[in-house]
């Protein structure tokens, strides 16, 4: 059963290195032709895989020595682009599932739909992305630990400070990171708002 | 202190303070399409939960929809059950559904505004990032995902932050054969693909001013390219003319309210401002993008750039570009031999864009090059009629293009119009992706609709204001 709230977060790490990785890329569109998200995760950056397989290359979501992380290490702008929830999903359903993420700064609706789906997206300054990366890769076998109470990611002899909105730490701290009930909670007042607008009534 | 449209309507829309410490705001317009609201409906469902206010939910059809033939059943069995989805959606929780067979069809953000949904002082949402168009008309509309799709179904409000908001001025006119989508690719290009992040971005300046609401829209759809999750124009004499008479805008009694409600919205002259940025307009010329995010352009005229201008940090980044792209610092865009051409999409498939590629193709004898395959996609069923009805259909023909239904179309090919192999593509969209027009190795250059038509024409690209002797 899923926890119902995000304090600690713990797991072995998958360094992505590059900045601007856009939502395309997470999960190219011809995924998107689907009324579920179920089964997204085996086509998490199918072609940026693909593309790297082709150089002789591999990426590190096609890495052996990543393939039980739970923590996902980025870098500048992850998730800009295309506002689709099936990026996220996608993520949290490759292998173990992704269930945090570390980087420099990610991008606004994205960051979004992750805390909508209990995923914090945490922030580090740039010298400690690149060192925590370094490390995952040094030692695949290390925990990571993002620690929304204490706000700081450890890994190995690293420790780094994190940030993320406040209003995002709480609704980890407190397991209400889903919505819905809170907004319709205000229902009377909802509709009360909505008849004093001018133009709901035109 | 005076305030800016964006705080005067978003207070408007305040419900209250939730326990995170975020607000909830109520929506007044919300737009659906087929790829990010059916697993919102199976959540509603799923929780037992109905759609609060219907009345304020409008769907279409655009990412799927094939553009050869907008015939039922469609070919792909996936596009298939994703319309059908809709549509059933739509009538069991009794939405307005702007369908294909009605001629009502279109993307969008072309549909919300050539219906008149869109208003000034609106919050517009939908499960799209380019949902930005909407704040040409002085409404705050922004992008969201599936998990909010559903909170809007069932509530008509979204647990959000308040932004920043950043003045873009662009002074002074701009030079012949410089459009809307150079000015939003300057603006991006200058401050970043993530320069907006945490903003709103209020484009003002008498270049703004002097801009149709179509070149509006056009500005306003890429803000989220800058990471600014809305962009704004305020509302003005052109916002008007543009609505008054439009289907769903008020008439009559109504119309005279919401003209003078409209006017009390615009932002205060002591308006304080997180930021303000000031562009003139004279300085900006025709753009390309040459990397793989829209922040990499180059004026026309102007050589790819060298990773040594830019920080260190960034370099890994440009490297990947260049890699990508097959492209060399140092060379000039101009003379980058394109296989296709693609003329629309929510930045620029709209009237004025096709008006403006008519015009300038009209009398020339001009014809797309033997080796590009040219395709012009309106922006809705209605529009498509109208061109017709301008004789563009033989038009556009006749210069080489194919002239299709309307859709999202090449823009993102979640319909059968894709790159194929390393395909270059001269697109009027908005993102230039890795594989963003459907082929993994696929590139895309971005730029306006007529420098698309001139590439298309010179099978190349070109400087559009020499091939058609705009100056």
């Amino acid at each position: 059963m899923e926890e119902s709230k995000r304090i600690i977060i713990e797991g072995r790490g998958v360094p992505l290195r590059g900045h601007d990785v856009d939502t395309d890329r997470i999960i190219p569109a011809r995924f998107l032709k689907c009324v579920v998200f179920d089964g997204l995760g085996d086509h998490a950056f199918e072609d940026d895989r693909a593309g790297l397989r082709a150089q002789g290359k591999i990426h590190p979501f096609e890495d052996s020595r990543f393939e039980d992380a739970e923590i996902l290490l980025v870098n500048k702008n992850f998730g800009c682009g295309s506002s689709r929830e099936h990026a996220p999903q996608a993520l949290r359903r490759w292998r173990r599932g992704i269930r945090a993420i570390v980087g420099e700064s990610f991008a606004e609706i994205f960051r979004g739909n992750c805390v909508a789906l209990g995923i914090p997206c945490v922030v580090v300054d740039s010298a400690a992305a690149e060192e925590l990366q370094a490390s995952v890769e040094r030692d695949p076998a290390a925990n990571v630990r993002v620690d929304l109470l204490a706000m700081k990611v450890t890994t190995g002899s690293i420790t780094a400070p994190l940030s993320l909105t406040e209003a995002a730490r709480r609704q980890f701290l407190d397991g209400r990171w889903d919505s819905t009930g809170e907004l319709l909670a205000a229902k009377a007042h909802i509709r009360t708002l909505a008849a004093s607008i001018p133009y709901f009534k035109w | 202190m005076g305030k800016s449209l964006y705080e005067k309507v978003f207070e408007r829309h305040v419900v209250g303070r939730l326990p995170s410490g975020q607000l909830q705001l109520l929506m007044g317009l919300h737009l659906i399409h087929e790829v990010t609201s059916p697993q919102a409906f199976s959540m509603l469902s799923e929780a037992g939960l109905t759609v609060l206010m219907p009345e304020r939910t409008f769907a279409t059809v655009d990412h799927i929809i094939p553009t050869t033939s907008q015939l039922r059943p469609y070919g792909d069995s996936l596009a298939e059950e994703m319309i059908a989805t809709l549509e059933r959606n739509a009538r069991t929780h009794g939405l307005r559904f702007f369908a294909p067979e009605k001629g009502e069809q279109g993307i969008v953000h072309i549909v919300g505004p050539e219906l008149g949904l869109t208003q000034p002082g609106m919050t517009i949402c939908c499960g799209d990032s380019h949902t930005s168009t909407h704040g040409a008309f002085g409404a705050i509309a922004f992008g969201i995902g599936t998990s909010q799709v559903r909170d809007v179904l069932a509530t008509q409000t979204l647990a959000m932050d308040r932004l920043k908001v950043r003045r873009i001025d662009i002074t002074g006119r701009l030079r012949p054969g410089v459009y809307a989508k150079d000015v939003t690719l300057h603006v991006i290009g200058k401050l970043g693909v993530n320069g907006g992040v945490g903003y709103a971005y209020e484009y003002a300046g008498e270049a703004i001013e002097r801009m149709s609401m179509d070149e509006r829209m056009t500005v306003c759809n890429m803000a989220i390219e800058g990471g600014a999750r809305c962009g704004y124009v305020n509302p003005d004499e052109t916002t008007y003319r543009y609505l008054e008479g439009r289907p769903y805008a008020p008439k009559g009694q109504a119309w005279k309210q919401a003209l003078s409600d409209w006017d009390t919205l615009r932002s205060d002259a002591s308006a304080e401002y997180d930021d303000v940025v000031t562009f003139r307009g004279e300085d900006i010329e025709p753009m390309v993008t040459w990397g793989i995010n829209p922040g990499q352009s180059v004026a026309v005229g102007a050589t790819i750039p060298s990773p040594m201008d830019v920080a260190e940090t960034d370099r890994a980044s440009m490297e990947e570009a260049y890699s990508y792209m097959s492209f060399e610092a140092g060379k000039p865009i101009a003379g980058t031999r394109i296989d296709v051409a693609f003329i629309g999409s929510c930045t620029n498939g709209r009237m004025t864009d096709f008006d403006e590629v008519a015009r300038l193709l009209r009398g020339r004898k001009l014809r797309v090059k033997s080796h590009v395959r040219a395709l012009i996609v309106p922006g809705s069923q209605a529009m498509k009629q109208a061109m017709i009805e301008k004789g563009y259909d033989s038009l556009f023909t006749e210069a080489g293009f194919e002239f299709r239904e309307a859709g999202c179309s090449m823009c993102l090919a979640m319909n059968p119009d894709k790159l194929s192999g390393r395909e270059v593509c001269a697109s009027s969209s908005n993102r230039n992706f890795k594989g963003r027009q459907g082929s993994p190795a696929g590139r895309t250059l971005l730029m306006s609709p007529v420098m698309v038509a001139a590439a298309a024409v010179a099978g190349e690209v070109v400087d559009a204001r020499r091939l058609f002797e705009l100056c």
